[in-house]
Parts: structure tokens; sequence; C-alpha cells
């Protein structure tokens, strides 16, 4: 299940998406993050899902390919659809089971939350699928370096991020490594009570955290004896260019925004 | 107990884009009571393929037989605890799969698991962390305290305290300083002779390959290309060259002997020892 597993990985191509400016990409998830707020009804998130539709076709990548990577966060969705279900309390009775009733609002509510759940969750799997850890942060200090004037540390910021992005894949591997070592010892994840599972976690979780812990310190020296001393007085070797696409993928983002507000508001 | 692939393959993310063939086609048998080396350059699959061994991963395609268990492609696989008991894997850099608070815990964390009381496994812990080559007087520290040689030592401690019929060695050796490797490969020689334990050794070392196997198996690029007695092997350089592999340094020195004398011995000579007899015996005629 771990390798299927595509949050927070890259997958090189070449697509419109691929070749857009990290910051158009930024600012286009972030947008979009926002604007799907404002869809309240069928239609609002019917237009959401298109567009997120057409963008996914933007990436080159296979919409079957994203949903079967994205299996284990679609289990969360699918835990907070049920959560919805049970516990909002308006409008009349659909089902009454007797422990539990199912109310007319808790069905609208948990379909319209897990929708922009899942459709959130695919645009910034998007920019991650799509975008370089190393763009990503390029682009995230490149938007954020007005904030320096404030003693904002954009670049310390970025350069977090990149370190964590870049260790995903890293310490997934390494999970199933160690996973493996100890099943090898007769530690059994996948069966018995659940007491014993959650035991099973231990030898699996430490020696993962004094690895994560060791690997860092060695970032830090490696960074150290090489002379990193912050963003100040850098140059940079990639450099950002935006180009007209980047332009219309925000315009389209915009159209969006007015389309769900047309709908929320005046139809 | 013998150990049967046949036809193995396996695919990493089967099915997705990552999809990738690390293993192909590969067909050979791990006989009872033998030292097997596998050898092969980095990526040749020969991790991967140790893993099918005690059932750690199922072949995508292809059989892997066990003893008297088959693990097939395709076939959902119940309680395969008994196999991981018998074949017991010291990974790659296996100090890294240490967590108890103390060595004499992380000792009895496997046998443990496969039913030995409390009592006995720390018997064994005791017995095997001498095996190893450390104090007793380890046993009671964390260890996150030991130096990395001594981890190593301890996580291997570890692996031999479930006292397997099989066990298999991924690179044992990789990273140790050179006295180190050598008492660890002839303290697991030694078990081999002695208990008749089944040797699976993965090594870069061709001098390992050639001590102690008694078969070696070549992988290159997730294939079987190769299978032969040391002897055999070795005795072909050039071959081994075509898979970016080389022959151990006493071959080379018997090859520079036989071109300088422009004679040729009657046989490859697989250690220093040998050499230098077949020199003994042949020394005037050269
Ligand atoms: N967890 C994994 N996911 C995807 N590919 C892998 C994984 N482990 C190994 N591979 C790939 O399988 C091939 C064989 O690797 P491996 O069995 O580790 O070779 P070796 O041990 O001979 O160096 C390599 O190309 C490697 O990149
Ligand atoms: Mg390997």
């Amino acid at each position: 299940m771990m390798e299927k597993m595509i949050f927070g990985r890259y997958i090189p191509a070449d697509s419109i998406a691929h070749r857009m400016d990290p910051r158009a990409k930024l600012i286009f998830v972030f947008a979009f993050i926002a604007i799907i707020f404002i869809a309240n009804d069928v239609w609002g998130y019917v237009i959401a899902a298109a567009f997120t539709y057409i963008s996914v076709k933007m990436s080159g990548l296979s919409l079957r390919f994203l949903i079967s990577g994205l299996k284990p966060v679609m289990i969360l969705i699918a835990f907070t659809f049920l959560l919805q279900l049970f516990f909002a309390r308006e409008g009349n009775v659909v089902l009454d089971l007797g422990f539990i009733q199912v109310y007319e609002e808790g069905i609208r509510q948990a379909f319209f939350i897990s929708m922009r759940f899942t459709l959130l969750v695919f645009m910034t799997s998007l920019l991650t699928l799509t975008t370089t850890p190393i763009s990503i942060t390029d682009g995230l200090e490149s938007l954020l370096n007005p904030l320096k004037k404030i003693k904002f540390p954009a670049h310390e910021l970025a350069l977090m991020m990149s370190i964590a992005l870049r260790f995903i894949p890293t310490l997934m591997d390494e999970t199933d490594k160690i996973m493996k070592a100890q099943m090898a010892r007769g530690s059994d994840m996948s069966s018995g009570p659940l007491k014993d599972r959650i035991k099973a976690i231990v030898p699996l979780m430490i020696p993962l955290f004094v690895n994560a812990f060791k690997r860092a310190e060695d970032l830090a020296t490696a960074m150290e004896v090489r002379g990193y001393r912050g963003g100040e007085g850098r140059t940079k070797y990639r450099l950002l260019f935006w180009k007209a696409r980047d332009t219309f993928a925000l315009l389209s983002l915009v159209l969006l925004a007015g389309a769900l507000a047309a709908f929320r508001f005046w139809i | 107990m013998d150990i049967v692939l046949e036809q193995v393959e396996y695919r990493y993310a089967a099915n997705s884009p990552f999809e990738k063939k690390a293993v192909e086609d590969v067909t050979f048998k791990i006989p009872e009571g033998q030292c097997t080396a596998i050898i092969g350059h980095t990526g040749s699959g020969k991790s991967t393929l140790l893993l099918h061994l005690n059932a750690l991963l199922k072949p995508t395609s292809g059989t892997v037989q066990i003893g008297e268990r088959t693990v097939k492609a395709g076939r959902k696989e119940k309680d395969l605890k008994p196999i991981r008991e018998k074949v017991g894997i010291v990974f790659q850099f296996p100090e890294q799969q240490l967590f108890e608070e103390t060595v004499m815990k992380d000792i009895c964390y496997g046998p443990m698991n496969f039913g030995v009381s409390e009592q006995e496994a720390k018997k064994r812990a005791a017995f095997w962390l001498k095996e190893v080559g450390m104090p007793e007087e380890v046993l009671g520290k964390s260890p996150f305290d030991l130096s990395g040689g001594q981890m190593r030592r301890v996580a291997i401690a570890g692996v031999l305290a479930m006292e397997p019929e099989v066990l298999v060695l991924d690179e044992p050796t990789a990273g140790l300083d050179p006295r180190g490797r050598r008492e660890m490969m002839e303290m697991f020689y030694r078990l081999h002779q002695e208990r008749g334990i089944t040797l699976v050794l993965v090594t870069h070392s061709m001098e390992d390959a050639a001590r102690y196997a008694d078969k070696v198996v070549v992988m290159h690029k997730g294939r079987k290309v190769h299978e032969a007695p040391p002897r055999e092997l070795f005795s072909d350089t050039a071959r081994l060259a075509e898979w970016g592999l080389g022959v151990p340094e006493v071959v080379k020195f018997q090859r520079m002997l036989e071109e300088k004398t422009g004679k040729a011995f009657p046989k490859v000579c697989l250690t220093m020892d040998e050499l230098a007899d077949m020199l003994k015996q042949g020394g005037e005629s050269l």
C-alpha cells in the first residue's frame, strides 16, 4: 500500500501543468481552496468538479491513477462523510435507525463537505504531482519575499518546507523497510487482536524516529560545513519565468469564482 | 529444508505508473545445509529476491517453495509466521531495526514473537550475544549507546536467537572494518558448519563468495544469468566482467603469475592458502 500512495510525490512528465510557473500553481491552488467555499449548492459543486476534472486533464495524469493513489485519503473522507451524516441535526428525519437518526441536512452537509474535501485533495495533489519539491519551494519563497521587509523568515520557511517534502518518500521507504525487518522477526501488524496490533507499532516507530533525528542532525552538519547561512544575498540558480499560460490559469479561476458566486447569490 | 524458486517475477507498485520490474524469471534451488551466495551489481534484484525467501514478498508471478509450504502468485497466504520462524533474514544495515530499551529485550523480541518463553529467550540472548563476539555486560545497556559495529552485532544476535533453519544474509558486512568483516563471516560460517544451518549470502565481496559458497548465483538486471560452484564461476574472468563483476584478488594474482611464467595452473585457486599449496607442490616445475 505504501508504495502506491502518491500524496506528496512528484511524477515527471511534460504537460501544461508541469510547465507552469510554480508561483502560478501555488496561487492557483490556494485561491481554489478559498473559492470552493463559495459553492453551497449542487450546481456549484458540479461546476467545481468539472473545473477540477479539466485541471486533471491539463496535468496529463489519468483520473484513475489519481483515485487509486489517493485511496488512503479517501478513507479519511469517507469517515468525515459518516460523521457529518450522523451528527448534523437539522431538517426532517429521513432515516430512523432507532439509536441514531439521519436528517435531511445531514445528508446535504455530508455530501457537500466530503465533495469539498475531495476536490481540495485532488487539487493539492495535482500541485505536488506536477511540481518538483524544489520548485514549490522556489515559488513559495518568491511569493513570500515581500514579507521579508517585516522580518518574516521567508527563506527559512521555504527551506524547512522543501526539506520536509524531500523526506516524505524517504520516510515511506524506510517505514516499509523497517516493517519488513520486524515482520521477519515475527511481528504481526496485520492480524490478531487490536491490542497486539497497536503494540506492533512501537518497534516500527522507534527506529523511524531515531533515524529521522539522526538524519536531521547529519543534514544540519552537512549544511553548516558547506557554509550555509540562510537566504541573505543568495543568488538563484533556478530562475522563474511567468508566461501567458500562467496568467490564463489564474484568469480561469476568476471565471470559476464568478460562476460559483452567480449560482450562490443570484440563481 | 530446501527453498525452491520457480520463474519468480516481482514488480514493485504493480499496475501503477511507478511499476518497476525488479526480478524476472528466476529459477533456482537453495539446498538444505549448503551455503548459496548471490552476487550481482547494485540494483540487480538481489534484495528483492531475498524478501521472497520468507514470504515478506509474494511473487507477482511464479512460485516459491519453502520447505513444505508453497507461496504462489495471486494466492492469499495465511499464517506466514511458521515460515518466518524457519527462515531468518539479516537485512542490510540491520542496526536500524533495534528499538528496545535494552539489548537483552531487543534480542528476546524475535524469539518471544515466535512463542519462546521469556526465560528461554533470555538464555538465548545471553548465548547469542556471546556468539557474535560481544561481552555479556552489554545485555543491560541501551542498544542506542553502542557503536555502529556493535549495534550490527546485536541486531544479528536478535535474528540468530530465533534459531532459524535457514539464515539469509543481505550484505551483512557492508560498512564494517576489515577485521570486523572477517570475524563476522567466520562466525556465520562456523554456525553453518557446526549446526548445519543453511546459509544464503548476498555479497559484493568476491572473496567471500569464493571462500564460503558451495554455489554462486549471479544476478544481472533482475535475471539469473549464471549458477555455478565458485571454482567454475571464477575461472571465467571475461564473462564476469560482462556483468560488471570481478574475480577475487587471489585469482587475479594467479592469472598474472600464469602470464609471467607462461604456464597454466591445473585449477583456479580460491584462497591464498590454496594457491600457496599449489605453488609448493608444483614449485619445481614452475
Ligand atoms: N521498494 C521499492 N519500490 C520500488 N522499486 C524498488 C524498491 N526496492 C527496490 N526497487 C528497485 O528494484 C530493483 C532491484 O533492487 P534491489 O532488489 O534492491 O537490488 P540489489 O539488492 O541487487 O541492489 C532496483 O532497480 C530498485 O530500484
Ligand atoms: Mg540490496
